[in-house]
């Protein structure tokens, strides 16, 4: 066995049977936000100074601010001293002993959606040692990309093994003064992701969350950071379809983009969050700040989402093209039904020279779901021979429900063009009868057309994800017909 | 195969079918003519199951069924088919993808196996050289920016692949050159055998030429005011529908006091 290998598997016995299951469970952390509160998280996780100074400070300045209330979303006020900011990724109470004391609707849908049985358990949040199983896939998995001189670990152990590439990166992309939510973030974050891929490489695989052990019970307020060094290109799979649950109904994660010279970072995410019962209730709030810095000159960054779940999604995965000749995307499948609400959309800072950028979002309403694109193209007053190409689709289905489009442009630079286009529409009663008279059942047809529509999105997503996406749509629609 | 009794149909709360009697067997190609308004596509998407030709009285009797009781998309199953006179257009779905979906659906009814994209692809193959349509046709949106013709040659392209029981054509002649028209009909004409039935809808007698009809009925104000050989539908050639619409008129009267 390698060095690493050893150390990775001391990691994980430090993890689940030292540290994390006694210590936390004797000391349960009483809810509310504090000073102490944070120190007592960065002491648990074993911080070096710097990280917790950078977290009393996003903290203090958290205090001087307040909530926004500016997107077309509405909920009830969110008690912030009524959350628990740390709990332990292996708490055993409320976790079921098998799937047989799991919500047969949830096994339903992870049997619908083809999730196999292992994943299950894990999703399900069943209490199984069956993490061991997976820490041997994620053994030989990191071997590989360890001889490339990749990182790919938790926040946690970045923040131990690498601080100086931490240090360097942290915040440059979204400081915590940038919003509410991040500054939150950056004072409580719980853990997430790390990637580093260094100068002239090209990472072999797709790199999946589900490959980081404890994703799920993390995903409170995640931090996800991921540099390409010069030439690098990353593919990087966030989420995945099954629904996963989660006692804590707000998720305000920060994920950083960096990309260097000639660069690429691909992000993809398919997520799937509970979305609270038929009436709404129960289901999880998804405020994100995502922002890629296109940093040098000649790189790229894309996002690629589908977003069926959360009650509500408020997100704006955004690219800031400072590099010349840089290029930004932006693909995006956001389905709202029954009670979901959705604001979503995009940044696309423009402020090298000829940098160019891509928006496509197709908004999806059913049942009484709402849903709004929100995006901004802006032009620097230097970003000479800007261009960009919008193009914002919504689908109604059924008559209860809505979509809204707020496009902001702001150009300060004449050579720039920017093109916007839009379309609404509904599946019309000819359409599903003329699919029908084929032989089709109602509910196919709306699949069919749906997927048609989303197809544009869909062939930007690695092709796993892109199947597990389409079966998704299909999954959610349900109950959207008739 | 096909037995409408006492059918009456209306849309949006006016009646526009008030007692159509049919009866169709397999091996028959009957053909429907009559003036515009009088219910000839009424009578077809409601056969069809379209949801606003709402049934107010009589029975439709389907291969032994009771083909009103049936959804739609079921009695698609059990083998009908409509060529619509204005097919819609539907956006980022392809013919090929439309077509395969309903033809494995189909199968998965009748116990068959589902066929792949390959094995799906032969057959459609074949049946495109038959309509004389460029492939390429299959991997564009169904019906989008397809000219009228072209609409047409795709409905009877998708009959050829679905291999219907009972094919009702509405107005499938109108708006075809004559080029068209005969690849048309030379695809009507292969599907007719001894265990299928078709029920053409047309304005026009020119369709008629090549697709020889056993019966000719004619509809007009709901009714069917006469039935015939194929003579009838010369004569209407000749004549117009002026004189049957007369005729229409005394045996509506005539008919009132013995239908309810």
């Amino acid at each position: 066995m390698s060095a690493s290998t050893t150390g990775f598997d001391e990691l994980i016995s430090r993890e689940y049977q030292h540290g994390f299951v006694t210590d936390l469970e004797a000391d349960a952390l009483p809810s509310g936000l504090s000073e102490d509160v944070i120190r007592l998280i960065s002491a648990k996780k074993n911080e070096p100074a710097f990280m917790l100074a950078w977290r009393l400070a996003a903290y203090r300045h958290w205090l001087t601010m307040t909530e926004p209330h500016w997107a077309t979303v509405q909920h009830p006020p969110i008690d912030y001293q009524s959350i628990v900011y740390y709990s332990a990724p292996m708490a055993q109470k409320n976790r079921p002993n098998s799937l047989d004391e799991v919500d047969p609707e949830l096994l339903r849908t992870y049997e619908k959606l083809g999730v196999p049985l292992r994943e299950r358990e894990l999703l399900a949040g069943v209490a199984v040692d069956a993490v061991f199983d997976s820490v041997s896939v994620a053994t030989t998995f990191r071997e590989k990309l360890a001889q490339l001189g990749i990182v790919f670990c938790s926040f946690s152990d970045a923040v131990q093994h690498h601080p100086e590439l931490v240090r360097k990166y942290l915040g440059s992309v979204v400081p915590h003064t940038d919003n509410f939510f991040a500054a939150l973030n950056s004072a409580v974050f719980s853990d997430g992701s790390f990637c580093y891929i260094p100068p002239g490489v090209r990472c072999p695989m797709e790199l999946s969350t589900y490959f980081r052990i404890n994703a799920q019970n993390t995903g409170q307020f995640e931090r996800t950071l991921i540099i390409a060094d010069k030439g690098a290109y990353v593919s990087y799979l966030e989420g995945c379809t099954a629904p996963m649950r989660d006692e804590n109904q707000l998720h305000a994660a920060v994920v950083e983009l960096i990309a260097l010279e000639g660069a690429q970072i691909r992000y993809s995410t398919v997520q799937n969050w509970y979305p609270g019962d038929a009436s709404g209730k129960g289901g999880i709030y998804n405020f994100v700040t995502k922002r890629g810095d296109c940093r040098e000159a000649n790189s790229k960054i894309s996002w690629t989402q589908v977003e069926t779940g959360s009650a509500i999604t408020w997100k704006y995965p955004s690219v800031v093209l400072q590099g010349d000749n840089s290029i930004g995307e932006f693909y995006s499948v956001a389905l709202t039904n029954h009670y979901q609400q959705a604001d979503t959309g995009t940044k696309m800072v423009h402020l090298g020279r000829n940098t160019r950028s891509t928006i496509l979002s197709k908004g999806i309403s059913a049942g009484r779901g709402t849903n709004a694109y929100r995006g901004l193209v802006k032009v620097g007053r230097a970003a000479e021979g800007a261009r960009n190409y919008t193009q914002c689709d919504s689908l109604l289905l059924g008559d209860r429900c809505s979509a809204h489009t707020f496009p902001y442009i702001e150009v300060k630079n004449p050579t720039a063009k920017v093109e916007h286009e839009a379309s609404t529409s509904r599946i019309g009663e000819d359409q599903l009868f003329y699919c029908r008279q084929r032989g089709l059942s109602p509910e196919d047809a709306v699949s069919m057309i749906v997927n048609g529509f989303c197809k544009e999105v869909f062939k930007e997503l690695p092709m796993e994800f892109a199947v597990e996406a389409q079966k998704l749509l299909g999954v959610s629609l349900e109950g959207s017909v008739g | 195969m096909l037995e409408i009794s006492r059918l009456q149909v209306g849309v949006d709360g006016k009646k526009i079918l008030r007692g159509i009697d049919l009866s169709v067997k397999a091996g028959e190609v009957h053909a429907i003519m009559g003036p515009n308004g009088s219910g000839k596509s009424t009578l077809a998407h409601a056969l069809a199951g379209r949801e606003d030709c709402v049934v107010t009285g009589g029975a439709v009797v389907y291969l032994g069924r009771d083909l009103l009781a049936l959804a739609p998309e079921e009695r698609a199953h059990e083998g009908l088919f409509l060529a619509f006179q204005y097919p819609v257009e539907i956006p980022g779905v392809s013919n090929v993808y439309l077509l395969k979906a309903a033809l494995n659906a189909q199968r998965r009814h009748r116990g068959e196996p589902e066929l792949d994209a390959m094995e799906f692809l032969q057959l459609v193959k074949d049946r495109m050289t038959l309509m004389r349509m460029d492939e390429s046709l299959l991997y564009r949106a169904v019906n989008e920016g397809f000219s009228g013709g072209e609409k047409k040659r795709n409905e009877i392209l998708q009959m050829a692949v679905l291999q219907p029981r009972l094919a009702i054509l509405d107005e499938t002649d109108s708006g075809l050159d004559i080029d068209a028209l005969q690849i048309v009909a030379q695809g009507v004409n292969s599907l007719r055998s001894p265990d299928r039935a078709i029920v053409l809808i047309t304005h026009y007698q020119r369709l008629l030429d090549y697709v020889v009809p056993d019966r000719v009925h004619v509809l007009a104000n709901g009714w069917i005011v006469k039935s015939g050989s194929r003579e009838l539908a010369l004569e209407l050639e000749r004549q117009g529908y002026g004189w049957i619409e007369d005729g229409a008129l005394q045996s509506v009267s005539a008919a009132g006091a013995e239908h309810p």
